[in-house]
């Protein structure tokens, strides 16, 4: 049994560091010279951020050097070591068993000296203690890791779903512009053009330049124009994020069980996923991309989404947004299925739930109108104003995101799926694998009680780690769930002799009724 | 069709316990109100009124939140599953199968211990999925994990 050989990482990660350790010393030292030139000469000044930009990037190269020296790794026919640290030594050891995922980045500067850092995953949920990192080693080496770590012998032989499940379409680009980042992005691009010319002390003349801009107009028309301005700057970004994100996109299977995405332009990913770790998809239609008939897959697997770091959020992104069918159509070839589950008429909820939605709605709209209101009644007639457009112009906006919501709304149980929809402004739809729930929690308010409505959720061991079926009927939320899952919930559930059910008290104990599959009046199917 | 209560009644003493913790949370914030209300002059009414406030809504939730809560907190352990209902104007139904049981834990507070009771931690490999039962009698809290070990342990099942 041959324990393999140690290895270290690649001397070139020095001159990858350095470079970024140069950038980031660039970066500073406009607005570094800029500061210090204020009470000094100015070539005083270049000298000292010279001097500190120096010491930064040497510094940083030997604590790298260091690092570099002190850090080996080695794969063994049972388990994988990494050694790193110089006073606090780390010495960790992953079991070849347990290792679910290989995902290899690489940003543009590392593509260009053949660098990928490898993220070494056991899908486990210990948080940072089960990921091993090796930053950097050479792309061979990174690829011959992801396949030696991640191939084991298969007895099951699927050779016909192997292959490229989707590739990127251009056309998708369509999408981007609709997203939510766009109009992030304006408005970070307009924050960012005025926080640089305050560290030129040259806000105010950007500034009066804008207004100048303007002077013939009025001051709506003003606003307006740079609303729309920062909106087209949001755009802009993000296609340009789009391009960055999902260049060369390509979803593939991998013989031995595995999904892959490899994806982006000038930084590349390489995410790999065991099909083994894989609980259900998700359907994501965010409110601008489901108005254009798109959605984006999400994987819901085990040990993904317990990172909470966000750069971690997109390991779990199979597809993105693309056309509802076809989006629907990877869903189903990634999960192996003849037709998607998530194309499945759902269950509508009751009335109640509905009215619900509705309440909610007005009150988070005239409940600030009102306080506002009654500001303005005490303090200045203005604020009664804005008052009464805050009401007339978010109310209707409310109400129709409501109804939206209530028509969202909808569960169901597709073959080996339970799929459930919920959301307006980012509407989800998730089909999560029956035998992958672990448990179900049921809810209710008081106010969810008088309406006669509840919420299931579904606890997994993937994904989110619960998944809810909000404001169900009574009845049609508890077999929804028996149905689910059989022989969970059947033992505890009754059916009432009694007319008007008392929650707060206990009832008589009955014997246990082994009856779930029963048709309920509420669950009637609905046009998707 | 509803869920019906499961079969046990937390312990009697659990109700002393939850009106004494109340009690104790109650007591801190009025008496930091009182305390700045009789030091700082000119805010005096507001600060007392502010107390006196808390002190109602407090002396109210022990007064009635505890039986409330006596009637609705039960919980049942079956060969399949654990099933615990709780809560008084949100209230929860949780299950758990034991084939997906990770961890069984019984913790015991001070306040607890005073009271010879003591909290059952169920654990599955969701990280919304745990149970709690709290109130249970000490002995019967540990009777009931060593009970649960043993389904668990011999139940077959990867948890996940």
């Amino acid at each position: 049994m041959s324990e393999g050989e140690w290895r270290r990482l690649d001397p070139r990660t020095l001159l990858a560091g350095a470079a970024v350790l140069c950038g980031v010393a660039g970066g500073a030292a406009l607005p570094a010279v800029a500061g210090l030139s204020g009470g000094r000469p100015l070539w005083q000044a270049v000298a000292w951020v010279l001097a500190g930009a120096a010491l930064l990037v040497l510094g940083g190269t030997a604590a790298d050097w260091v690092r570099l020296r002190r850090t080996r790794y080695r794969v063994g026919t049972e388990r994988v070591d990494l050694h790193t640290g110089l006073l606090l030594l780390k010495r960790r050891s992953l079991a070849r068993e347990r290792i679910r995922s290989v995902d290899l980045t690489a940003n543009p500067l590392q593509r260009f000296l053949g660098l990928v850092k490898v993220r070494i995953g056991t899908g486990e949920h210990t948080g940072g203690e089960s990921t091993l990192e090796l930053e950097l080693v050479t792309r061979t080496e990174g690829e011959r890791l992801r396949r030696e770590l991640l191939t084991r012998p298969t007895d099951r032989q699927e050779p016909d779903h192997d292959g490229v499940l989707a590739v990127l379409d251009p056309r998708w680009i369509r999408y981007a512009p609709v997203s939510f980042l766009a109009p992030a992005l304006g408005g970070a691009a307009a924050g960012a053009v005025l926080q640089v010319s305050e560290w030129f002390g040259a806000q105010a003349e950007v500034i009066d330049w804008i207004g100048d801009r303007f002077r013939d107009t009025s001051l709506t028309w003003a606003i307006t124009d740079l609303v729309l301005l920062a909106t087209a700057a949001g755009a802009v970004g993000a296609l340009g994020l789009w391009i960055e994100m999902w260049w060369n996109y390509r979803l593939e299977r991998e013989p031995g069980g595995t999904l892959r995405v490899r994806r982006g332009l000038f930084t590349a990913r390489s995410v790999t996923l065991e099909e083994r770790r894989l609980r259900g998809i998700e359907l994501v239609e965010p409110l601008g991309v489901r108005l254009f008939g798109a959605a984006r897959v999400d994987a819901v697997a085990t040990g993904l989404a317990q990172d909470d770091d966000d750069k971690h959020a997109d390991l779990k992104n199979l597809l993105p947004a693309a056309p509802r069918e076809r989006a629907e159509r990877v869903a189903a070839l990634v999960l192996r299925e003849p037709q998607p589950p998530t194309g499945t008429p759902l269950a509508a909820h009751p009335r109640a739930a509905r009215a619900r939605r509705l309440r909610r709605a007005l009150w988070s709209v005239l409940g600030p109108a009102a306080v506002l209101a009654v500001l303005g009644a005490l303090l200045t007639p203005v604020l009664l104003y804005v008052a009464a457009g805050c009401a007339l112009v978010l109310g209707p906006v409310a109400v129709l995101l409501a109804l939206d919501a209530y028509r969202s709304l909808g569960h169901g149980v597709s073959g080996g799926y339970l799929v459930a929809r919920s959301g307006s402004v980012r509407r989800t739809t998730v089909a999560l694998q029956r035998s992958g729930v672990i448990g179900w929690t049921v809810k209710q308010s008081y106010f969810q009680r008088r309406a006669g409505i509840l919420t299931v959720t579904a606890t997994t061991a993937a994904g989110e780690g619960a998944y809810d079926v909000l404001d169900a009927g009574e009845s049609q939320g508890l077999a929804f769930a028996a149905e689910a899952v059989p022989g969970l919930l059947a033992p505890f559930l009754e059916t009432p002799d009694l007319e008007t059910p008392d929650p707060g008290t206990p009832a008589l104990e009955t014997p246990d009724l082994g009856t779930p599959f029963v048709e309920t009046p509420e669950a009637r199917p609905t046009e998707r | 069709m509803r869920l019906r209560p499961p079969r046990n009644a937390v312990d009697q003493r659990a109700v002393t316990w939850w009106r004494t913790r109340l009690l104790m949370t109650t007591a801190v914030p009025v008496a930091v109100l009182a305390v700045l209300g009789a030091l700082i002059g000119p805010a005096r009414s507001w600060l007392l009124l502010a107390a006196g406030a808390v002190a109602v809504l407090g002396l109210g939730c022990t007064a009635f939140l505890p039986a409330w809560w006596f009637r609705v907190h039960r919980w049942e352990v079956t060969d399949e599953a654990v099933y615990v209902r709780t809560g008084a104007l949100w209230q929860e139904w949780r299950i758990a199968p034991m084939s997906r049981i990770q961890t069984v834990d019984t913790v015991r507070g001070p306040l607890e211990q005073t009271f010879r009771l003591a909290t059952v931690t169920v654990t599955t490999a969701s990280s919304k999925g745990a149970i709690r039962i709290e109130g249970l009698d000490h002995e019967l809290a540990a009777e009931l994990a060593e009970r649960l070990t043993l389904i668990t342990r011999a139940t077959p099942g990867d948890a996940t």
